[in-house]
C-alpha cells in the first residue's frame, strides 16, 4: 500500500492536471442548468428572442469546454495510471528476481506471472477509474448535499438518513467481497499453474497419451473457478440491490416528507420542485457505491498477494560491507562443509582445496549430493555448516554480483531463452568483441552446427531450446559461460549428451584457455580422467579421491566404473599383459 | 512458420467485429431460458427506475398541490413496494446473469484447454508457453469484462435510449428530428474512432503477450539468470517490454479517449439545435411552451445513457480483441489428427518398420532422408550418430508426434497415420531427452505412467529401475513434493522417476532418448538388470553417447546426415570397421591422449 502511494505520488504532476480537468468540467457543468433556466425563463416564457443567441453561444461554449476537459481528464488518468503500473511491475519483477533458488522452488512460475499480470491490472483499474469515479461523485455529492442544504436543510438531512444504512452494507459488501477476491486471485493461479504445467509438459502429455485426463483435471479447476466466480456474482447480487434501494428509498423521502413542509406550510411547492431537480446528483453516487467497492475490494486483495512478495526477505544477499578484491585468482576452498535441504542432509564434512587454474572432477552415484557441491560456490544455497572460500573470502562477505560474475556455471538443465543463438551465447554480459565471441562458440563447437543453418547465428530458437537437439543445447550453453571468461567455471553434466568427438574437442579447447578453475561433474570416465583430482561421491560424502591413475590403483568405486564403461578397452589390455 | 519469442509481435489473422459478436452471441444458445429471465427481470428493473422520476413529478403536481396526504402516502407507500419488488429482481438478475456468464466463460476457457491439447508439437515449437497462458487465462477473463458490461450496463442503456427515442419522436417528430440530428455524425465518428482504436487494442493485446512470454521465461529460467548475475540485463529487457505495452495502450487510449468528447459534442449541439428550432416553432405557435421544457429534459435522459456506455466503451473493445484472440486458436486446426477411416491401434507386438521415409520440420529441410529398415518384435535398437544427425526425429516418428513426409511408418504393419492417436501412443514409453515431471508428489509423477495403479505397483517401479532407495530417504518418502519441474531432485533422480513412471505404463515399444544420460554408470547397470526381466520380449530404442549403454543391443543403426549408414550388432559393426567401429575406437584414442601427446 505504501510502496503503491509512493509511485502513486511520483505521478502527481500528471494526477494534478487530470484531477483539475475534472474539477474544471464539473464547474462549467455547473452552468448548463443556469443557462438553459434562463432559456426556459426569459425566451420561452417571455419571447425574449435576442437572448437566445447569447445563451446559445454560451451553450456551446461549455460543450466544447466540457469536451476538451473530459478528454484531458481520461486520457490523464489513463496515462498517469499507466506509469504507475509500469513502474510498479519493475519494482515488483525486480524483487521476485532478487529472491533465492530456494523461493522459486517452493513458488510456481504460474503464481509468479499471475502476480505480474493480473494483480497489477486489477491495481491498475482501480487507481484509475476507481479514483477518476471516486472523486466525481464525491464532488457531486458534495455540492448537491451543499445545494440542497442551502434549499432545505430539514428536507435535506431526512434524505441523508439513509446514509449510514448505505454506508453499513458498503462495510459488509466490501468484508465479503474482499474475501471472495483474494480466493479468487488464489484460484487464478492454480488455474495459470495448471496451464503451465500442461504446456511445459506437453510432450510428456503427448506421449503417454494422456490428454483426456489433462482435460479433466483442468475442469476440476476450471469448475472450482466458476464457483468462486458465481459466488462473487451472488455476493454482488445480494448487496448491491439493497444499495440501490435505499438510494431510490430518497425519493420516497423526498416527496412525503417534502409534501408534508409543502402542506404544513413550511416550505414553497417552487422549493420542492428545485429540489426534486438536484436530488438525483445525490443518489447517483450513492449507487456508485456498490460498484466502487467491488473494484477497490479486488484491487485491495491483489495489493495483499503483491506485499507478500514484496516482504519476501532474499535469503542470500550481501552482507553489510561485502568485500571486493581486485585481483581475482579463482582459488576455492571447502573446509568442513555441512549442507541441508529441507531437513534431510545432502553433503557432510566436505573438504576441497581447488587451486587456480586447477580441475576437480566429481562423480558418483545419482543423488549423491554433486549439484549440492557445486551450487555452494557462487551461493545459489548457501552451506549449513564450515566454509567455502574464494580467494581466501567467505563467499558470504563477497560481493554477491562479483562472486556471481567470477563463477560461470553451465547447468544441469541446459536453460535457453527464446531468442537468437547469438543473444543466448551473449546472455548477461557487455562489451564483448566478435573475436571473443567467435572464439567461445568455436571452443564450445557451436560453430560446427550453426554454420549449416541458413541463418547461422541469428536462427531464432524456441522457449528452452525447442528445436534443437540436447547436444546442441549443450553446446550453446557451454559457449555461453565460456564467453563470460571468469576465472571458475563450473560444468553440471553438461557434456552427457554430446558424443565423444565433441566433447574431446571441447575439453581440448578449453585446456588452452589457461587458469581457469574448473570442476567438472559428469558421469563419463572420459571426461574426468584429466582432472587434477577427482572426487568420488556417496550420500554427501567423498568416499575416494585422487588422480584418474591413483584412483585406478585402488580399485574401488571409480575403477568399477572404468571398467563398466571400458570392458573391452580393460580386457584387450589384460590380454596384452598377458 | 518461424519461432516466435518474446520480442516479437505474433500475427493474427484478421476478422470482423461482427462475426466474433455472432460467434459470441452462440454460446449463449443452452441459456435460452435464462436469457429470457433475465431480460424480462430488467424490464421490470428498467421501468421502476424510469417511474421514479414519474411519480416525484406526479406526487407535487397532483397530490402536494391539493394537500392530498392521504393518497401522497398511499403514492410514497406505492413506490417502496415497487422499489422493493424491483430490488428483488435486480437481485435475481445479478444471479442470474452471473452464472450463465461464469457458465459461458467454463465452456470457452474448457474448449480452448480442450483444442489446445489435441494441437501438434509443431504448435507448442513455435510459440512462447507465456503466451498460450495469456489466451487460456488472460483473455478468456477479459471476456468475463464483457458479459458482465453487456448485460449490466449496455442492454439496459440500450433499451432505455430506444425508448426515449421513441417517446421523442411520438411528443414531436419534427424536434425529435432535430434532437436526433447530431446522432449519424456521432455514429460515423465513432465508427472511426473503433476502426482505428481495434488495431491498437489488438497491438496492445500482443505486447500483452510478449510481457507474459517475457515473465513465463524469466522465472522458469531464474536459476541461469541468478548464476550468471544478468538480474540487470534482464530486468532491462522487461522493464522494455513493459513500457512497450503500456505505450501501446497509451496510443490506444488516445484514440479510445475521444469517445467521450463525441457523445459530448453530439449531445451539446443537440440540445442547441432543439432550442434554436424550437424556439422558432414558439413563435409560429407549432408547439407550447411546455412541451419544448419537457422535450429538453428528454434529450438529456436519450444522451446520458450513451453517456454511460462511453465510460466501459474502453474495456469493451480491449474485451473484444480478447475474444478474437480466443477464437483464432480455436479455429487452428491441428496437422496430426485422428483421420476420418482411422481404426484403433490393436494390442501391439513390436515389429517397426520404415518405408521409404523422408521427413523435415521444414519443408525444404529434410532431416530423414528415403530411410528404410525393419525391427522385429521384441529386438532392442541402438540408434547412434553425432549430435543433430536425426536420432531423436526417428523416435518422434514412431510416436506418431510428426507425420512423415514421404514413405510410411508401420508398426505390426499398420501404417500408423491411419491409427488412432490415443491407442497408439498408450502403447509406447517414452522417455524424452528433457524429463519433465509435474510440480506434485513423487508417488504422483509415477502414477501418472497408469492412473489407476496400487501402491505396490509405483513402489515395484520404483525399486525396479532403483529410485525406491533415495525415495524413501525423503522425510516424506513417496509423498515429497518435487516442485515445479522436479527442482527438489537431481538430475539423475528426475530420470530414474520418469523411468518408473514408463514402466509402470508397461509399454509395448519402449524408447529411451537419452533417458540414462544423467544417471551414473552403476546405477545405470541396475536400471537396466531391473528393466530386464519387467520388458522382457519388448521392442525398445535406445539412443545413447555412453557405449556402455548400447553395446548390448541386438541391433545398432548408426544415422549421419538423415540416413542410416550402418546396421548390424556390435561384433559385425566393429569387423566392418566404418563409422561405428571410429566411434568405439576414440572414445579409446581420448583415454590414451596423453600419452598419445607424450610420445
Amino acid at each position: 500500500m505504501k510502496r503503491l502511494w509512493e509511485l502513486m505520488k511520483k505521478q502527481w504532476r500528471g494526477y494534478a492536471i487530470a484531477i483539475s480537468a475534472l474539477l474544471t468540467a464539473i464547474i462549467i457543468d455547473m452552468y448548463n442548468p443556469y443557462f438553459v433556466g434562463q432559456i426556459v425563463d426569459r425566451v420561452i416564457m417571455n419571447g425574449e428572442m435576442p437572448y437566445l443567441k447569447t445563451a446559445l453561444l454560451a451553450l456551446a461554449a461549455i460543450t466544447i469546454g466540457r469536451a476538451i476537459l473530459g478528454y484531458t481528464k481520461e486520457y490523464g488518468f489513463d496515462v498517469t495510471s499507466s506509469k504507475v503500473i509500469v513502474n510498479l511491475r519493475k519494482k515488483l519483477f525486480d524483487q521476485i528476481q532478487k529472491l533465492s533458488f530456494s523461493f522459486f522452488d517452493e513458488n510456481n512460475t504460474g503464481e509468479l506471472m499471475s502476480r505480474i499480470k493480473e494483480d497489477t491490472e486489477n491495481i491498475m483499474s482501480a487507481i484509475c477509474y476507481g479514483i477518476m469515479l471516486f472523486l466525481e461523485q464525491c464532488i457531486y455529492f458534495i455540492i448537491a448535499t451543499v445545494i440542497l442544504f442551502l434549499i432545505n436543510w430539514k428536507l435535506t438531512l431526512i434524505c441523508l438518513v439513509t446514509m449510514p444504512l448505505i454506508e453499513y452494507v458498503v462495510f459488509k459488501l466490501e468484508r465479503k467481497i474482499g474475501k471472495t477476491y483474494e480466493k479468487i486471485s488464489d484460484q487464478r493461479a492454480v488455474l495459470n499453474t495448471t496451464a503451465q504445467q500442461n504446456i511445459a509438459g506437453v510432450r510428456l502429455v503427448k506421449a503417454f497419451g494422456r490428454e483426456k485426463h489433462e482435460i479433466q483435471k483442468f475442469l476440476q479447476q476450471n469448475e472450482e473457478n466458476y464457483k468462486i466466480n458465481y459466488e462473487q456474482a451472488r455476493t454482488m447480487a445480494k448487496y448491491n440491490p439493497p444499495i440501490e434501494f435505499l438510494s431510490n428509498v430518497v425519493l420516497v423521502l423526498v416527496i412525503s416528507f417534502g409534501g408534508y413542509f409543502v402542506i404544513g406550510g413550511d416550505m414553497s411547492l417552487g422549493t420542492l420542485v428545485a429540489f426534486s431537480n438536484y436530488i438525483f446528483m445525490l443518489i447517483w453516487p450513492m449507487r456508485m457505491m456498490g460498484w466502487l467497492t467491488n473494484v477497490l475490494a479486488q484491487c485491495l486483495a491483489s495489493i495483499k498477494k503483491i506485499e507478500k512478495i514484496f516482504n519476501e526477505e532474499p535469503l542470500i544477499k550481501n552482507c553489510e560491507n561485502p568485500k571486493e578484491p581486485e585481483d581475482i585468482r579463482g582459488h576455492v576452498v571447502f573446509r568442513n562443509v555441512g549442507f541441508e535441504f529441507g531437513g534431510t542432509p545432502v553433503l557432510k564434512d566436505i573438504n576441497i582445496d581447488a587451486g587456480p587454474g586447477s580441475t576437480v572432477a566429481i562423480m558418483g552415484i545419482t543423488g549423491a549430493g554433486k549439484s549440492s557441491l557445486i551450487n555452494l560456490i557462487a551461493r545459489y544455497y548457501d552451506c549449513t555448516a564450515g566454509n567455502v572460500y574464494f580467494d581466501g573470502i567467505d563467499v558470504r562477505d563477497m560481493e554477491l554480483s562479483l562472486l556471481r560474475n567470477n563463477v560461470s556455471a553451465v547447468m544441469q538443465d541446459t536453460f535457453l531463452f527464446s531468442d537468437t543463438i547469438e543473444e543466448n551465447i551473449r546472455f548477461g554480459v557487455v562489451g564483448i568483441t566478435e573475436e571473443e565471441f567467435l572464439a567461445a562458440s568455436r571452443d564450445a563447437q557451436v560453430e560446427e552446427f550453426v554454420s549449416q543453418m541458413p541463418d547461422g547465428y541469428s536462427t531464432v530458437i524456441g522457449e528452452r531450446g525447442i528445436g534443437l537437439s540436447g547436444g546442441q543445447k549443450q553446446r550453446i550453453s557451454i559457449a555461453r559461460a565460456l564467453i563470460r571468461k571468469s576465472k571458475v567455471l563450473i560444468m553440471d553434466d553438461s557434456t552427457s549428451a554430446l558424443d565423444m568427438g565433441t566433447e574431446y574437442a571441447i575439453q581440448k579447447a578449453m585446456d588452452r584457455r589457461k587458469g581457469i578453475t574448473r570442476f567438472i561433474i559428469a558421469h563419463r570416465v572420459s571426461a574426468v580422467k584429466n582432472a587434477d583430482e577427482i572426487l568420488y561421491f556417496e550420500n554427501g560424502e567423498i568416499v575416494e579421491r585422487g588422480t584418474h591413475d591413483e584412483l585406478l590403483g585402488i580399485r574401488g568405486r571409480y575403477y568399477d566404473t572404468y571398467c563398466e564403461q571400458y570392458r573391452d578397452y580393460v580386457a584387450a589390455l589384460e590380454k596384452e599383459v598377458v | 512458420m518461424p519461432i516466435n519469442n518474446f520480442r516479437e509481435d505474433e500475427k493474427l489473422t484478421e476478422s470482423l467485429n461482427f462475426d466474433i459478436i455472432k460467434r459470441l452471441l452462440t454460446y449463449l444458445k443452452p441459456y435460452k431460458g435464462a436469457v429470457v429471465k433475465t431480460l424480462l427481470l430488467m424490464a421490470v428493473v428498467i421501468t421502476v427506475e424510469l417511474l421514479n422520476p414519474y411519480f416525484l413529478k406526479v406526487g407535487i403536481d397532483k397530490y402536494i398541490k391539493v394537500g392530498d396526504v392521504k393518497s401522497l402516502m398511499i403514492l410514497g407507500g406505492g413506490m417502496i413496494l415497487l422499489n422493493a419488488v424491483s430490488m428483488v429482481c435486480s437481485r435475481f438478475r445479478i444471479m442470474t446473469m452471473g452464472r450463465v456468464s461464469n457458465k459461458i466463460l467454463l465452456t470457452i476457457r474448457q474448449q480452448l484447454y480442450t483444442h489446445i491439447q489435441k494441437l501438434s508439437f509443431s504448435f507448442f515449437d513455435n510459440r512462447p508457453i507465456g503466451k498460450i497462458l495469456a489466451r487460456i487465462i488472460g483473455d478468456v477473463n477479459s471476456l468475463n469484462e464483457l458479459f458482465t458490461n453487456c448485460v449490466t450496463s449496455l442492454v439496459p442503456e440500450l433499451v432505455k435510449i430506444t425508448s426515449v427515442a421513441v417517446i421523442m419522436m411520438l411528443m414531436n417528430y419534427r424536434l425529435g428530428l432535430v434532437a436526433l440530428a447530431t446522432l449519424p455524425f456521432m455514429v460515423i465518428a465513432m465508427f472511426f474512432v473503433m476502426t482505428v482504436s481495434r488495431k491498437r487494442w489488438q497491438d496492445f493485446r500482443k505486447k500483452t503477450s510478449n510481457m507474459n512470454a517475457f515473465t513465463h521465461e524469466d522465472f522458469s529460467g531464474i536459476r541461469v539468470v541468478q548464476s550468471f548475475a544478468a538480474e540487470k540485463e534482464t530486468s532491462e529487457t522487461f522493464f522494455q517490454l513493459v513500457k512497450e505495452q503500456m505505450a501501446s495502450f497509451v496510443r490506444a487510449v488516445r484514440m479510445n479517449d475521444f469517445f467521450w468528447p463525441i457523445v459530448e459534442m453530439s449531445w451539446g449541439v443537440g440540445n442547441i439545435l432543439v432550442f434554436w428550432c424550437g424556439a422558432s416553432l414558439i413563435t409560429t405557435n407549432s408547439i407550447t411552451p411546455g412541451l419544448l421544457v419537457a422535450f429538453t429534459s428528454y434529450v438529456s435522459m436519450f444522451w446520458q445513457p450513451i453517456m454511460n456506455i462511453s465510460n466501459f466503451y474502453n474495456q469493451l473493445v480491449t474485451n473484444m480483441s480478447g475474444a478474437e484472440r480466443i477464437f483464432e486458436i480455436l479455429d487452428i486446426d491441428p496437422d496430426i489428427k485422428d483421420r476420418l477411416e482411422a481404426k484403433p491401434m490393436p494390442g501391439i507386438r513390436g515389429e517397426v518398420s520404415f518405408r521409404n521415409v523422408t521427413f523435415g520440420y521444414d519443408q525444404d529441410q529434410p532431416v530423414l532422408k528415403d530411410v528404410s529398415f525393419d525391427v522385429s518384435a521384441g529386438q532392442t535398437i541402438a540408434l547412434v550418430g553425432s549430435t543433430g544427425a536425426g536420432k531423436t526425429t526417428v523416435v518422434n516418428l514412431i510416436s506418431r508426434f510428426y507425420e512423415v513426409s514421404d514413405g510410411a511408418v508401420l508398426i505390426d504393419g499398420y501404417n500408423l497415420n491411419h491409427v488412432m492417436l490415443e491407442t497408439l501412443r498408450g502403447q509406447i514409453g517414452l522417455m524424452p531427452q528433457d524429463t519433465f515431471l509435474f510440480s506434485t508428489t513423487i508417488k504422483e509423477n509415477i502414477k501418472y505412467g497408469k492412473l489407476d495403479a496400487t501402491d505396490e505397483e509405483i513402489i515395484a517401479a520404483a525399486k525396479a529401475v532403483s529410485a525406491h532407495d533415495f525415495i524413501m530417504k525423503f522425510e516424506k518418502g513417496y509423498d515429497t513434493d518435487v516442485n515445479e519441474r522436479g527442482t527438489r531432485l537431481s538430475a539423475g533422480q528426475r530420470q530414474l522417476i520418469a523411468f518408473a513412471r514408463t514402466l509402470l505404463a508397461n509399454p509395448r515399444i519402449l524408447i529411451l532418448d537419452e533417458a540414462t544420460a544423467s544417471i551414473d554408470t552403476h546405477t545405470e547397470r541396475l536400471v537396466q538388470q531391473g528393466i530386464r526381466k519387467l520388458l522382457k520380449g519388448r521392442t525398445s530404442f535406445v539412443i545413447a553417447h555412453r557405449l556402455s549403454t548400447i553395446r548390448n543391443a541386438d541391433r545398432i543403426m548408426v544415422i549421419e546426415e538423415g540416413g542410416i549408414v550402418e546396421s548390424g550388432t556390435h561384433e559385425e559393426l566393429i569387423r566392418l570397421q566404418g563409422q561405428y567401429y571410429n566411434l568405439y575406437v576414440s572414445q579409446f584414442k581420448f583415454l590414451n591422449d596423453e600419452e598419445e601427446d607424450a610420445s
